[in-house]
């Protein structure tokens, strides 16, 4: 296996370079997700973008991003109206609004994307899902000495622009509204009392879940997104008790799921003797997911045999107590 | 075209259409009727689990079918796959849930991601290989009716019906499951075993309806004819038929619909039918619809507000605005004074509130839950001995 340093700097390092911006991005906002109990939500609003993207797509007639990143926050919006709508005033339990609601907006987009294909247009429901993390290139380098020349760096594609953008936005965001965020999630009842309006906040996540969901689906599709909203926070919950810990870990974990995921997806198979490379968006996701697996399974208090291992323990002790007692 | 809609309906555009389309009716009949106890259960989300984690098994079927020779794409095998990693993928969620601190909803959305990753990848590890008959594999994302053979069209009938059956047998069992587990448990009943034979039906469902309705949609199929079901009844038995006519509804005219225009995906098309019988159910139910509801909230405010003003009108307080013109109209007030039947109705008005007043004061414990106290009749809501005993101690 030979890669010339040009070749990688050109094709993967860009993608893969977006791949870990998304990560990064998405972990951090899902850990409020995660706590909120609303993990669905990012679920929900992926599914429910598709019409916005086709439509704002339609509309400007144009591949632009602007116009379609319009269409998918307007329709995540839309799609939170009307889940709290069906919830609220159809009296019922928010799984099932959710399910109403993001199922059939998924249905329109699909149907939208087949009559725009009748008219000729090329729209594929399949970059959405999957995204088109291949085929994000950055042609400036030449070698590893681009890497330190500031021409190229201005030549990276938007993809990955838009993406460290929307990764500074959320960590600034976090950082500014930390105290709130934690009061609000923890006990909403104690931050209005305290005067922090609670239902602004939840909005608040939801939107920025949004945001970063619909920046991130262009490079990497929205199951990879749905995967990062989620797996990423859930492992660093089952790896700590503090908040702040929590945040970094996730955004790291996230980060190593995207580095591990697409290094696997890229040339695992080339090491295998195989010619072609397999999804990355689906080996980071699988990537995330064995994370989480070994978290859950080794985590040192939270997890399943360290679980185990404190109950024998307190029953060791327990044994040694009543033992202590009868002599 | 409409000639050809009736003749489709009708099931007279030939035996394949025909079975096609009585095949996908009684595919979300069996949602309408499985998704009841599932909503009820409020395990509606579970089921997009189960349904994007049988992607990894279709992918892993098919790559053990190349191996062993089987010709093209064999359905029993795939399908036999996407049951086996759809279970997986159901109690991974549940172990999540169980064994960790994780909350369902982020078991949920992990599993699910997860799944259909791995599934991503093992359809582009199958691009990579070449083999024949790979095409078909991603009809079962989106799903698609026109590629259903007659013989898979009558399986999906028949197994579709056998669910059905099923929670018809199964109906009380299932009844004490969803609205009390607790007290089904103390009973003696298997809840355990239930919720399994539940969710064995669920992802019977699922993966019948693959190829139909596609693993992204298939999960409204069950949730969203009982959702809309729920607008028109309180009652459980009638629930159920609702959902299971509206789930088959929707699978009638959404499979006829997607013969016509054949370029549509049916999956999405049968979603679209019956998220446009959810809205109208939503909207007009006459049991919990929204402007049944609405019109219902405004006629008690209104009443209310009529008791209030003849009492102050017996009382000597004028009324005037809108309610003055709203009692002018009823023939209880003309220039201002009561007529001989308004005074009839205010005294009636003013002895009801006297009455409730005291009941409420007296016997907090008392009150029924269903009543609206201080408006409804006295004598229709309680019995008349304690009538006529609050009747002695309000009215002098």
């Amino acid at each position: 296996m030979t890669l010339s340093a040009q070749e990688f700097l050109q094709i993967d390092f860009p993608a893969l370079l977006a791949a870990v911006l998304a990560c990064a991005a998405c972990a951090l906002v899902g850990n409020f997700l995660v706590l909120r109990r609303q993990g669905m939500m990012g679920d929900a609003v992926s599914h429910a973008v598709l019409p916005g993207i086709v439509a704002g797509f339609l509309i400007a007639g144009t591949r632009e991003t602007m116009p379609m990143m319009v269409g998918a926050l307007a329709a995540a919006a839309l799609s939170g109206v009307l889940i709290e709508a069906v919830r609220r005033l159809g009296r019922l339990e928010s799984g099932a609004a959710m399910g109403v609601v993001f199922t059939v907006m998924f249905a329109a987009g699909v149907v939208m994307i087949e009559q725009a294909a009748a008219r000729g247009v090329d729209l594929d429901a399949d970059c959405v899902l999957y995204g088109q993390l291949e085929t994000i290139l950055w042609l400036a380098p030449t070698g590893w000495g681009s890497l330190l020349d500031p021409a190229a760096w201005a030549a990276m594609p938007r993809e990955v622009v838009t993406l460290a953008a929307v990764f500074v936005l959320c960590v600034a965001l976090v950082v500014l509204f930390r105290k709130e965020l934690t009061i609000t999630t923890f006990d909403p009842a104690l931050a209005s009392t305290l005067g922090i309006p609670a239902g602004l906040f939840h909005y608040g996540v939801v939107l920025l879940v949004a945001a970063t969901a619909i920046a991130a689906f262009e490079a990497v599709g929205s199951i990879l997104v749905i995967a990062m909203l989620i797996a990423p926070p859930a492992a660093a919950r089952l790896l700590t008790d503090r908040l702040g810990v929590q945040l970094v870990l996730s955004v790291a974990l996230g980060v190593l799921a995207a580095v591990a995921g697409y290094g696997a997806a890229a040339f695992g198979p080339l090491l295998l003797g195989g010619e072609h490379s397999l999804s990355a968006a689906g080996m980071i996701a699988v990537a995330s997911g064995l994370i989480l697996a070994l978290a859950a399974l080794f985590g040192p208090t939270h997890g399943v045999l360290g679980r185990r291992r404190a109950l024998g323990r307190l029953r060791g002790a327990g044994a040694v107590a009543a033992e202590g007692r009868s002599s | 075209m409409i000639d050809e809609a009736i003749r489709i309906l009708t099931f007279q555009a030939g035996f394949n259409s025909a079975v096609v389309v009585a095949g996908t009716a009684a595919l979300g009949l069996a949602g309408g009727t499985v998704g009841t106890f599932l909503l009820l259960r409020r395990r509606a989300l579970v089921s997009d689990a189960l349904s994007h984690a049988t992607l990894p098994g279709i992918a892993v079927a098919f790559l053990i079918g190349a191996a062993l020779g089987l010709p093209g794409r064999s359905l029993p095998l795939l399908l036999a796959g996407a049951v086996a990693s759809g279970v997986l993928g159901l109690l991974t969620v549940q172990w999540l849930v169980r064994q960790t601190r994780l909350t369902e909803d982020s078991a949920i959305g992990a599993v699910l991601s997860v799944f259909f990753g791995l599934g991503i990848v093992l359809l582009s590890l199958i691009q990579t290989l070449e083999l024949g008959g790979q095409a078909g594999l991603k009809t079962f994302i989106l799903g698609q009716t026109a590629a259903m053979a007659q013989g898979e069209a009558i399986a999906i009938g028949l197994l579709a019906a056998g669910a059905a059956a099923t929670v018809a047998l199964l109906f009380k069992e299932l009844r004490a499951l969803a609205f009390d587990p607790g007290f089904a448990a103390v009973q003696g009943w298997p809840v355990a075993r239930l919720d399994l034979a539940l969710m064995g039906l669920a992802t019977l469902v699922t993966v019948i309806g693959l190829q139909t309705v596609g693993l992204i949609l298939v999960v409204a199929l069950l949730i969203i004819p009982p959702a809309a079901a729920r607008f028109w009844t309180d009652r459980l038995s009638v629930l159920t038929i609702a959902a299971a006519a509206i789930g088959a509804l929707s699978g009638w005219l959404g499979a006829t619909l997607s013969a016509l225009l054949p370029k549509l995906p049916a999956g999405a098309v049968i979603v679209l039918v019956a998220g446009a019988i959810f809205l109208v159910s939503f909207l007009f139910a006459p049991a919990r619809g929204l402007l049944a509801v609405g019109l219902r909230n405004g006629r008690l405010r209104l009443s209310f507000a009529e008791r209030r003003a003849l009492a102050g009108l017996l009382a000597g307080r004028p009324v005037d605005g809108p309610l003055a013109w709203w009692l002018g109209a009823r023939g209880f007030l003309r220039d201002g004074r009561l007529t001989p039947r308004g005074e009839v109705a205010a005294k009636a008005a003013e002895r009801n509130r006297r009455l409730w007043d005291r009941f409420l004061a007296d016997y907090p414990a008392l009150v029924p839950a269903h009543a609206n106290w201080g408006v409804d009749p006295i004598d229709e809501v309680l019995p008349g001995d304690m009538v006529r005993l609050l009747e002695e101690r309000a009215l002098p």
